[in-house]
Parts: C-alpha cells; structure tokens; sequence
C-alpha cells in the first residue's frame, strides 16, 4: 500500500481487547475529559458549591428556630439533623449536570464521534458519572468544612463519617445514572438541566431531609419512608450521630435498616438506569 | 467484488418520511464517491448507516470488507468519521483530543501521544496544539476535526459536508488534505451540497433526492446527460434583442432561450470555438453590439437543476429527516 504524504500506512485500529479491562481503560480515557474539562470551567465547580452552601445556612438560621426535631425546638439540634439532609440534597442536585452534559455532547455531536469509535459501549456514560462524582466528592469536602462552622459536629467517630460519605457519594453515583439517561432523552442541554432538576424537587422534600417525616399525611409519610433519599439520610443521621435524643423512627423496613436500605437501593437503581441509559446510548440520534 | 463500501437497498424511515429509500451504492477501494443532494436528501442518513451510528430498516452495507450490522464493532476500527459539526470538544486543547480519540481507537497512550504529534505538525496545528479547541478558527476546528478522523489512518473515511460555512481559502486547504490522503489510497464517501465540490474531489457521482439514488456516474458523464454545450449572449442594448435572436437562431441546434431582463439569449449548439467565431462575426455584420459572449457546457448545477427540479443550495431547508420525525 502506498502512504499519504507523512501518515503511515493505511491500517484498522489496534484490536479490541474486550472485556473488562477494555470498559476500564475507556471509561478512564473519558473521565480523564471531563475533568480536564471541569478544571477549565471553574465557575461550574463554584456554582455547585454556592446553592448548598447558602441551603446550609438559609436552613440553620432562617428554619432552625421554628422546626422542631424530636419535641426540642433547639436551632443547634435542627443543624446537626439537617446536615445529613443537605449533604444528600447535594449530592442528588449535582447530577442535574452530567444530563446537562450529555445532552451538549449530544448536540455538539461529539457522541457520534464517540459511537463511531471501536470503544467500550458503555465507557461514555461510565466515564461522565466517573468524573461527577470527583466532582461530587469535592463538594461534599467543601460543604462538611463549611457545616462545620455553623456548627456540626460528628458523634460517631471518623470511620462512621467516612461510612456516610461512602453512602452519600453512592447515592449520588446512582442519581447520576438518572441524569444520564435524561440527559440522552432530550433535545438539548436546557432541556436536561430543567427535566434534570424538576424530579428531584418532590423527591428530596417528600423525604425526612429537612422535617421529620412522621408529622406528614399517611399517604405522603409512607412514600417519605420509603423513599431512596431518606434511607440515605436516615443512615447518615445514625453513623454521624445525628439524631436527637427521642427523635421517632419510624416502624418502616428502610427507616429501621438505613443503611442497608441504601445501599441496596443505589444498587437497584444503578442496575435499572444504567441498563436504560447504556441502551439509549447505543441507539441515540440528535 | 464489492467495493470498499457497499450498500444494497438501504431502506431507512422516521415516521412518514422516507429518509433512505432503497439506496445501492459501491465504491471501489481508492475511490471518492461524492454522494450529491439538496438538505434532506438522505445525505446524512446514509453516511450514518454506513458509520455504524443508525440502523437501517432493511438492507445491507459492506465496509472494508466487513457486514456494517452483524459487526459494528470491527467496521468502527476501520473506519475515520468527519462530521457536519466539528466534533471535537471545545475545552480539551487540540493535542488532548486526537490523544483522547487515539485511545479511544484502542492505541496505547504513548502511540495516542506520538500520533497526535504527528497529525498537529501534518494539519498545520502544532503551534495552536495545546491551547482550547474553544479558540480555534472554524478552518482550525475543521482541521483538528479531519485530524481526529485520521488518527488511525483507517482504510475507509466518510466526510460529511466537510467545508459546509468554511470560507473559500480554508475549502481550498481543506480540499488539498482530502486530495493528499486519496492519492494515498484512501477510500472515500464524501457528502456535499457544493457541486464544484463533487467535481473537484470525486471520481464517481451519486444524486440522491427524497432518499433515492437518482443519478449516478462520473461528472463528465452526468454533464453530457444533461446537454451539450450552448453560446451564450448579452447584447449591449434591449432593442437588438430581436435581431440577435434571429441570428443565434441560424446557427442554433435547438430553442432559443431569451431573458428580456438580462439582455442574454442562450442556444444549444454543435462545432465549439469555431462556431463561436462564427456567431461574432456574423453578429458584427449585422450590427449588433455585444457584452458578453461565451461558449458554455454545463456545469454540475445544471446537472442538479434539471435532475431534481431545483437547485442544490439556497432553497428552504426541510431539516434533517432525523429531526422531523421526532
């Protein structure tokens, strides 16, 4: 074969080496993107941490004085059990970005170059909700610091703390594959920001994140005691120590076995969307 | 033997609109094919079936040898992908994209690094090479967006409208590089709406209007389909219209065609530059002042308009079928 001025000759791609370590190694190449691409937009990291750092604040000072946690209407209390709640908040709201992001990958068309290339089928996705949750795990670094000055503290030890962090970011991880599949639904990436968020409005206030769940209607108690979020939150609650002395839990499976609760529904939920969003991706068209 | 890409009875619908409706296509290894046609034609459609992005309703398509929809997988190791967009993404610096590609296309990280060196000195990008593809020009973009197609230098290479909103000189660039990497074998499928596109790049002509192939063959030969050649006149003053009609009539081989707005009278004619000579002289004689005289074959536009009844460019836009089905 003759060769183009300069280019060596014609030739396929290396072969594929399939399996797992091929997923891996593309899913890195492409979290590797995105967060050299966070890197140079800064304001994106710094707008992530504004909205829940003013939560914290807004919540502990404006709130804390008339919500009442376990019979005490202390604002001290309420900041150590609306922590957990914050935190979690964050880490599901973070996940409005990778649909948004997807959804610009989509329109710019860089999808098709990625669909083109002999990689990985779900490296694209996988590489996206890799790089959120560094991104994540940043904010939720920034955000305990912050905590920290108004006021909470941990009970439990380090290790616990580190537990609930584990299950904060899992959480997130498994939202993000949520964000994804919306993300690869729309048309554009206002459309993905705005579907992205809409969702998590009743899902993190018909939860125990910010009132205790047990003053709610039936209908809307059951569906806060079962709900993903508050599993998540109840378990943070518990490993940092956060739950005020008498606070009622409630007699639901989730709220009584939190921490299992939420891993087993990240997992669920990982399985389900990442099986939708990866088949929505193979067939994706602008 | 097929050619190096090869599609039979493609069929592909979004909704009521046939985006691909039986298309055949084989194009010998080494060989551009210029596939030709209004927006919404099936252009895209087809490039995306051929790139393993879209599956057909029916039909077959042969890559490099290898079955488009039994083996996605193998067809994308041999095939480079240029784009309408200039995929590339905009915050990662030239360098960090044909890296990121290279990977992708399963090099190891130090040959994805090489390589990416190599194609940023050979597109003329070395100096830009670590800056944000953000702050490229449009040429630029382009460039590092073939560059990125090419990091393989795969056997097969699709180009879909690859100079669309790019000014005259970086076209002629782009033109260069494509011409460059066929005289290295390359074999080529190239989308376009600019028929002097066609002409210059493709040895074979495919028009496909309305998801159908209409015509096909090299330029030459769909030109002299369409027509031989005409002399062509634009006489200095409305009122010797008359006259130089009745004279062009003489020498014409068919209709007198005559744009009163214009002053130009057009006739189909056989004997070329002689005749030509001819038609001045006698025009002189009779006392006609002229602008303009001109022996004309048809161009591809010619082509187009009187294969599909309209021009290629400038008309309403239907929108790509992909988004009116949605």
């Amino acid at each position: 074969m003759s060769t183009a001025a300069g280019t060596a000759t014609r030739t396929a791609a290396p072969r594929a080496r399939g399996g797992i370590g091929q997923s891996v190694r593309d899913s890195l190449v492409v979290a590797k993107r995105n967060l050299i691409r966070m890197l140079r937009i800064p304001e994106m990291i710094i707008f992530g941490l504004i909205q829940p750092i003013m939560f914290v604040v807004l919540f502990s000072y404006v709130f804390g004085g008339s919500i009442s946690v376990g019979g005490d209407v202390s604002s001290d209390l309420y900041r150590e059990f609306l922590m957990a709640g914050i935190f979690a908040q964050t880490v599901t709201f973070a996940t409005a970005g990778a649909g948004a992001g997807i959804a610009d990958d989509m329109h710019k068309g860089l999808i098709d170059r990625f669909r083109s290339l002999p990689m990985a089928r779900g490296a694209v996705l996988t590489g996206r909700t890799l790089a959120d949750l560094v991104q994540t795990a940043l904010t939720i670094v920034v955000l305990a610091l912050v905590a920290l000055l108004v006021g909470w503290r941990i009970h439990e030890g380090i290790l616990k703390m580190l537990a609930g962090f584990a299950l904060l970011l899992f959480l997130g991880y498994a939202f993000s594959w949520i964000g994804a599949l919306i993300g690869l639904s729309v048309r554009t990436p206002e459309a993905a920001t705005s579907g992205g968020l809409i969702w998590l409005f009743p899902l993190t206030f018909i939860s125990n994140a910010f009132v205790p769940s047990d003053n709610m209607p039936t209908l809307l108690r059951h569906i806060a005691e079962w709900n993903p979020f508050s599993a998540t939150v109840q378990a943070c609650r518990e490993l940092f120590g956060n739950l005020p002395q008498g606070y009622p839990v409630a007699d639901a499976w989730p709220m009584q076995h939190p921490v299992l609760a939420s891993l087993l529904w990240s997992v669920v939920i990982i399985a389900v969307f990442r099986t939708l969003a990866v088949r929505k991706y193979r067939s994706a068209t602008v | 033997m097929p050619g190096a890409i090869y599609a039979e009875g493609l069929v592909k619908t979004f909704g009521d609109v046939r985006a691909l409706d039986g298309v055949d296509l084989d194009v010998p290894e080494g060989t551009v094919l210029g596939l030709l046609g209004p927006n919404g034609a099936g252009k895209t459609t087809a490039v995306r079936v051929l790139t393993t992005l879209l599956r057909p309703d029916s039909g077959k398509a042969v890559v490099a040898g290898i079955d488009v929809l039994k083996n996605p997988n193998e067809v994308r190791r041999s095939i480079g992908l240029s784009g309408q967009f200039a995929a590339v993404d905009e915050y990662l610096t030239g360098r960090e994209n044909l890296q990121m590609v290279g990977q992708l296309y399963q090099m190891s990280g130090r040959d994805a690094k090489t390589r990416a060196t190599e194609l940023l000195e050979r597109f003329n990008l070395s100096e830009a090479g670590d800056r944000p593809a953000k702050t490229y020009s449009g040429g630029m973009r382009r460039r590092l967006d073939l560059a990125a197609a090419l990091v393989v230098s795969p056997p097969v290479m699709f180009m879909d409208e690859p100079t669309t909103g790019l000014d005259p000189r970086n076209r002629q660039q782009l033109w260069g590089i494509i011409q460059e990497l066929v005289a290295g074998g390359t074999t080529l499928l190239l989308t376009t709406q600019y028929l002097e596109e066609a002409d210059q790049l493709a040895h074979d002509i495919c028009v496909v209007d309305h998801g159908k192939v209409i015509a096909r063959g090299t330029s030459d030969q769909l030109k002299s389909r369409t027509g031989g050649e005409r002399v062509e006149v634009v006489v200095h003053e409305r009122d010797q219209l008359t006259v130089a009609t009745e004279v062009l009539r003489g020498f014409g081989k068919g209709e007198v065609s005559l744009d009163d707005h214009t002053r130009r009278i057009t006739v189909p004619v056989t004997g070329g530059a002689k005749l030509l000579a001819e038609v001045i002289r006698e025009l002189d004689s009779r006392g006609v002042e002229i602008d303009d005289i001109g022996l004309r074959r048809p161009t591809l536009d010619d082509v187009f308009i009187s294969l599909t009844g309209h021009a290629a460019e400038g008309e309403e836009e239907p929108g790509r079928p992909e988004e009116a089905a949605k």
